[in-house]
């Protein structure tokens, strides 16, 4: 079982995890047109590869976090909070 | 029968005098039963050796052929050896020890192990080759039933037993190490003592029930370095040694499963171990020689007469032919040789060889590679050895045959995966031991290097690692096959025969012959076998191993029995407090989730006629219910919710209905409005867990900005309905709040006193449709707010009603239960709640593709529906069809108990939605039958008037001896109730003088304060996010969460303590709200109470790991806890708490392993 490494409680079991799905930006819904819009709903990179995931730290610290992860290695590349610049690593 | 044991032990045909590092204890006999006859063994005999010694050599009939099979490995993977136990199957019997009045019997034989019908196959062997079953009993296939009924009869395996009540434990832990070493050998050994020299705790995981592996059966000079290693072993404190199991998977993060038997008191014990390193020093497997008669009860592996002879005292054989190819082999010939058996030696390095074994039943005698024959009893082989790689294949490598020395070599590993012993190289015993010493040092290094991660996932790396010394070599022959064919696959009856024909029918790749031979698919599960048929695949089809590749091995390594993977069952529940009161009273229980509710407590209609007539009163604490502090929450909710907020007045109610991102109807409850910056905000019962992150994600990752402060209040409080039209009536005689329309009216909330219990939360709504105040008592006093109101109202006709009245008595009044009238594609504007909208609020979540949806006028619309006939209640699910196709579905229907006919709420195109249109509905028996679309929602009251005092119907049942009175409420004193119950004090005392012992400190105070996780409020608490100190006053303040602590104290101090947070001085917006109610909270204490947590979860609570003063929350028993390591008097202690309805649960799973931990030795 991988463990992610909770910015604030540090490595847990990823059972202690929801998963958020790949983090994406929600267009501005005053000017986003359908195309955009369900892009963003339902379009997933779904990569063999890095990725960046959001997790909700479900049942402990109850933070989200943003996760950079290899799908085929399982290995975390990168974790930081949500506030944090993308160039973060925690 | 046998009188005298000791007597009948002394002259078994083929016992030996006593060796010098035998297990046995000759001491003692005990008497066994083997297909019902007796027999006698001594202890430290296994099944195998006790029955060898008296020369029984057949204990099983093959798969296909119904084959003889008698001893070929001597160890837990013998195949031929696979019995059955009293009620449990499949018990190995080479490696289980023998007990006293153990039935032992031989297992899948018809009718007997000495006349088995099946033999009849061996007959016609040659025509059942690979894949004859598929081929012929796959037509026709109308006579498949009675081939299946013969062929049950033909399949493998030991009885089951009918009943789950055979009398066996099983259990489930977890475990965190630096170093888990996979293998109990001299290798294996060396590095644990090694690694835990170098300041690394160690857990050694060993196969047999005694550690030190080929060195148990091994000369008297390796039988005392074995007693060197096994002293040093004893003066590590910092290693747990674990015999009889075995690392069964490595997993992610070095995440590996345990599998340990014969734990005393249990039978099987699942333990989830977190290591920093894994080393896996599995040593090597012996091959077997594939040739004719391979299979013969009396050819053994060298490994296996060696283990007969010197670890059990067994003579194999009497006339020996030896065909040895290693220096293992040789050492057999000197075994064989001192055991006074006669041994003809054939040196396979200089060209010896034996084609095949001649016998039938029996070995009898060989064929030799210069066509002599001999006559013998017995054949053994070395040829060879397979690398148990299992383990490393797992960690992500794969292997690299190399010819030189015939084996599998490690190739690629992460850099928390190493390899020590003879699975690493060759060498002399001297030379393993030198290399597995400096691997127990590296991995000690890399799993407590000061930054080191447990559990990270780690690349793979080819390099080799520089500071392990480089191991040799050494040339083996590479003997697979001889000349003849013979068996591979002992479980499943493959011949190398079988295996040429795959190949030729062109399943020319090891994974495809695997699969359709079922090769390596047997109990062994390749261990014995899968180098032999990669080997075979290799050589039909002339590419050579290495190209050839091998199949995959996967987890588990070693069979787990299905007991020990369910193991502890962790099935969370959730009760309201007055769910005593309900069980007494009859409530039939509805499972909700995890809760458990009353659906009915007697007829849902006279529980629908009496809130319709009366009052009743329902339980809904599952209501999911959050607290909203902070200047931004209107533009919060603003956000949440399709409709609008800006205006709601303190004291005012409304309704809300939210929907995700692509406009889907997601939940919907009401809000009030308590103060200036303070809500209670509401949502659906099944929805409270799901709408916290939901929230929680707005906040943390898309509007930060905003200043909200939310907290989860669900159980904090007892939640009843009093619904009817005599339920202002009733309050009143219980509450000091001013009921009267004009104080209170509709869609308004107050805070006051009910049953004498203050801060009660009251609002008037209307779910059921009638004239109802909804009361959040704090839930401690929940029971006796419930009693108080059924007492104070008998004279009323009060009753309490389930959630099955309430469902009808909203599908009445046409009110939607989101998830049961919608569904994952109902927008708001099909929820006939299109009103609700505010498509000109600049944004909600859901709000482009509502417009969108407003602007095409698409979708279905949900509408009231009535059969014509009224007795008809089309099920749930029916469909709405026009001309045969589905056009819409019936969501909610029911019998109606005030207008005595059918009711339904239903989707139905926006066409169809026209008041007065008739629609055919199609019931599950295919009928069709008319139904007429409603004008509105409502079936019952459609213009609301009974939600408006004094417009309700004038009560028609109990009759009133008592006017109301507001001045005089009735009122006992309330009673604040812990939710869990810990055992009388008879069952205690025994606990107590155990060593871990449980306290109900449920009634504590615990204030939750909310602030910024580095501002103001956190230094002057000055106790940070995952620790815990007392204060000067002595509440203990806990960093709960980043940003939010709670503070306990004894009970009665909340004020107290809230006063003193608002006056500290400092500059910050800080929420303060009293938990108290919210959580069910426990002491844990005593020297166990760490191995009691460490079966519930999967926390390292180490002193290392966990001091005291840590503060975190996990998952416990499946129940998101609190734990707060705080000893007390120097003793070891942990306070856990949960939300409140979770702690009943809790604290039983606690209560169980205090119990079983109670009477178990330290």
């Amino acid at each position: 079982m991988i463990t992610l490494p909770c910015p604030w409680c540090g490595p847990r079991n990823v059972t202690e995890f929801a998963y958020g799905g790949e983090a994406g930006t929600r267009p501005d819904p005053a000017t986003a047109d359908p195309t955009t819009w369900r892009r963003y709903l339902y379009t997933q990179a779904n990569p063999a590869g890095p990725v960046t995931e959001t997790w909700l730290h479900r049942a402990g610290c109850r933070r989200f976090l943003i996760v950079d992860r290899d799908t085929t290695t399982n290995e975390i590349l990168a974790v930081r909070r949500p506030a944090d610049p993308p160039e973060v690593q925690r | 029968m046998i009188t005298d044991p000791t007597a009948a032990a002394a002259c078994l045909p083929n016992r030996l005098p006593p060796q010098p590092g035998e297990l046995i204890d000759r001491d003692r006999c005990i008497t066994f039963t083997w297909n019902g006859r007796q027999h006698v063994a001594h202890p430290g005999d296994t099944i195998t050796s006790a029955l060898a010694a008296a020369g029984v050599r057949v204990f099983s009939r093959s798969f296909t052929y119904s084959r003889p099979r008698g001893v070929l490995t001597a160890s837990y993977l013998d195949p031929g050896c696979t019995v059955q136990v009293g009620a449990e199957p499949n018990v190995r019997g080479s490696h289980r020890r023998v007990a006293a009045g153990m039935a032992v019997s031989a297992q899948h034989v018809w009718p007997s192990l000495e006349h088995d019908v099946k033999t009849a196959n061996q007959l016609v062997g040659r025509f059942l080759t690979a894949g004859f079953y598929y081929k012929t009993f796959i037509r026709p296939r109308r006579l498949w039933p009675a081939y299946e009924r013969v062929l049950q009869k033909f399949a493998s395996g030991g009885v089951v037993p009918d009943t789950t009540d055979d009398g066996l434990r099983y259990d489930k832990r977890y475990a965190h190490v630096d170093v888990l070493v996979a293998g109990g050998g001299p290798a294996g050994m060396v590095a644990a003592i090694a690694a835990a020299k170098a300041g690394a705790s160690v857990m050694l995981v060993e196969e047999e029930p005694g550690l030190g592996g080929h060195l148990r059966y091994g000369s008297v000079a390796e039988l005392t370095r074995l007693r060197e290693l096994r002293d040093a072993m004893a003066d590590s404190n910092s290693i747990e040694v674990l015999t009889d199991a075995v690392v069964a998977g490595r997993y992610d993060g070095n995440w590996c499963s345990v599998v340990e038997r014969d734990v005393p008191g249990l039978h099987e014990r699942l333990t989830k171990v977190r290591a920093g390193a894994l080393i896996v020093a599995a040593g090597l497997v012996e091959r077997p020689y594939v040739i004719a008669g391979n299979d013969l009860p009396g050819v053994m592996l060298s490994t296996a007469v060696r283990r007969l002879i010197n670890l059990y005292g067994v003579r194999p054989g009497d006339r020996a032919v030896v065909l040895s190819a290693n220096p293992q082999g040789d050492a057999a010939v000197a075994d064989l040789q001192r055991a006074g058996v006669q041994v003809w030696a054939e040196d396979a390095r200089r060209g010896g060889d034996i084609v095949r074994v001649l016998g039938r039943g029996s070995v009898e005698g060989v064929e030799l590679g210069d066509g002599r024959r001999l006559p013998c009893d017995l054949v053994v082989t070395a040829t060879g050895w397979t690398a148990p790689t299992s383990l490393l294949n797992m960690a992500g490598d794969t292997p690299v045959y190399d010819p030189r020395v015939a084996r599998f070599l490690p190739h690629q590993l992460p850099d928390d995966v190493l390899v020590a012993g003879a699975l690493a190289g060759d060498g002399d015993l001297d030379t393993l031991m030198d290399h597995a010493r400096a691997v127990g040092e590296l991995a000690a290094e890399r799993a407590t290097e000061p930054d080191a991660v447990r559990g990270r996932v780690l690349p793979v790396r080819t390099a080799a690692d520089a500071a392990l010394p480089e191991l040799e070599l050494h040339d083996h022959p590479a003997l697979f096959r001889g000349r003849t064919h013979g068996f591979i696959d002992f479980s499943e009856d493959v011949t190398s025969r079988d295996i040429q024909a795959a190949v030729i029918e062109g399943y020319d790749s090891p994974e495809l012959a695997k699969r359709y031979t079922t090769a390596t698919m047997g109990p062994s599960q390749g261990k014995l076998e899968t180098v032999n048929t990669v080997a075979e695949v290799a050589a039909a089809t002339g590419i050579g191993i290495g190209a050839a590749g091998t199949t995959t091995w996967r987890p588990p390594y070693a069979p787990i029995t299905l007991g020990a993977l369910a193991g502890r069952q962790f099935e969370p529940v959730r009760v309201s407090p007055m769910q005593t009161w309900h069980e007494t009273h009859g409530a039939v229980p509805l499972v909700s989730g995890a809760w458990i509710r009353p659906d009915r407590y007697g007829d849902p209609a006279t529980e629908v006629r009496a809130v319709r007539t009366a009052v009743g009163i329902i339980d809904v604490t599952p209501i999911g219910k959050f607290d909203l502090h902070g200047p931004d929450v209107p533009a919060l909710l603003e956000l949440l919710y399709v409709n609008r907020w800006q205006q709601l007045a303190v004291g005012r109610v409304r309704y809300g209905l939210m929907c995700t991102d692509d406009g889907v109807v997601l939940d919907d409850g009401v809000t009030g409005r308590l103060g200036d910056d303070h809500y209670l905000l509401t949502t659906t019962s099944s929805g409270a867990s799901g709408i916290e992150a939901w929230i929680e994600n707005w906040l943390q990752t898309e509007r930060p900005d905003l200043d909200v402060h939310v907290t989860p209040l669900t159980t904090a409080y007892a939640s009843i309905n009093v619904a009817g039209p005599r339920s202002s009536e009733l309050l009143s005689r219980v509450t000091n709040l001013d009921l009267s329309s004009e104080a209170f009216g509709y869609m308004h909330v107050r805070t006051g006193t009910v049953a004498g219990v203050d801060d009660c939360v009251v609002w008037r709504i209307g779910f059921t449709g009638e004239l109802s105040y909804e009361l959040h008592v704090p839930a401690g006093y929940g029971l006796h707010v419930w009693e108080t109101l059924l007492e104070a109202g008998a004279d009323l006709g009060v009753r309490p009603f389930g959630v099955e009245a309430q469902r009808i008595l909203r599908l009445e009044k046409g009110h939607l239960i989101v998830g049961q009238d919608t569904d994952g594609l109902t927008r708001a504007g099909s929820a006939s709640l299109g009103g609700l909208l505010q498509l000109d609020k600049p944004d909600f979540v859901g709000k482009p593709e509502l417009v969108w949806q407003d602007r095409a006028g698409s979708g279905s619309v949900l509408v009231g529906l009535q059969p014509v006939d009224p007795i008809e209640v089309p099920a749930e699910a029916s469909q709405i069809v026009v001309r045969g196709s589905t056009v819409g579905r019936i969501t909610s229907s029911r019998h109606s108990p005030t207008l005595n006919r059918g009711i339904c709420l239903a989707h139905v195109p926006a066409s169809m939605a026209v008041p007065g249109t008739t629609v055919a509905v199609r019931l599950p028996d295919r009928r069709e039958i008319p139904a007429v679309v409603q004008k509105q929602l409502a079936h019952v009251d459609p213009a609301g008037m009974r939600l408006q005092r004094g417009d309700a119907p004038s009560p028609t049942v109990g009759a009133d001896t008592r006017p109301p009175n507001n001045d005089r409420p009735v009122v006992s004193v309330p009673v604040c109730r812990s939710p869990i119950t810990l055992p009388e004090p008879p069952a205690r005392s025994k606990a107590m003088t155990a060593d871990s012992t449980l306290t109900d400190l449920s009634l504590l105070t615990k204030v939750h304060v909310r602030g910024h996780e580095h501002g103001p409020l956190a230094a002057a608490l000055g106790v940070a996010f995952l620790h815990a100190a007392r204060d000067p006053d002595g509440v203990l303040v806990t960093g709960s969460e980043p940003g939010a602590w709670t503070l306990i104290g004894e009970p009665g101090t909340a004020d107290q303590i809230r006063t003193r947070l608002q006056a500290l001085p400092i500059q910050e917006r800080i929420t303060v709200i009293d938990l108290s109610h919210s959580r069910a909270m426990v002491r844990l204490t005593g020297s166990r109470a760490r191995t009691v947590l460490s079966h519930l979860c999967a926390i390292d609570l180490q002193d290392s790991a966990t001091p005291n003063g840590t503060c975190l929350r996990t998952s416990v028993a499946k129940v998101v806890t609190d734990i707060i390591r705080n000893d007390h008097d120097g003793r070891l202690s942990y306070l856990l708490h949960t939300e409140r309805a979770s702690g009943s649960y809790l604290v039983g799973q606690l209560q169980q392993l205090v119990d079983e931990h109670a009477d178990q030795p330290g």
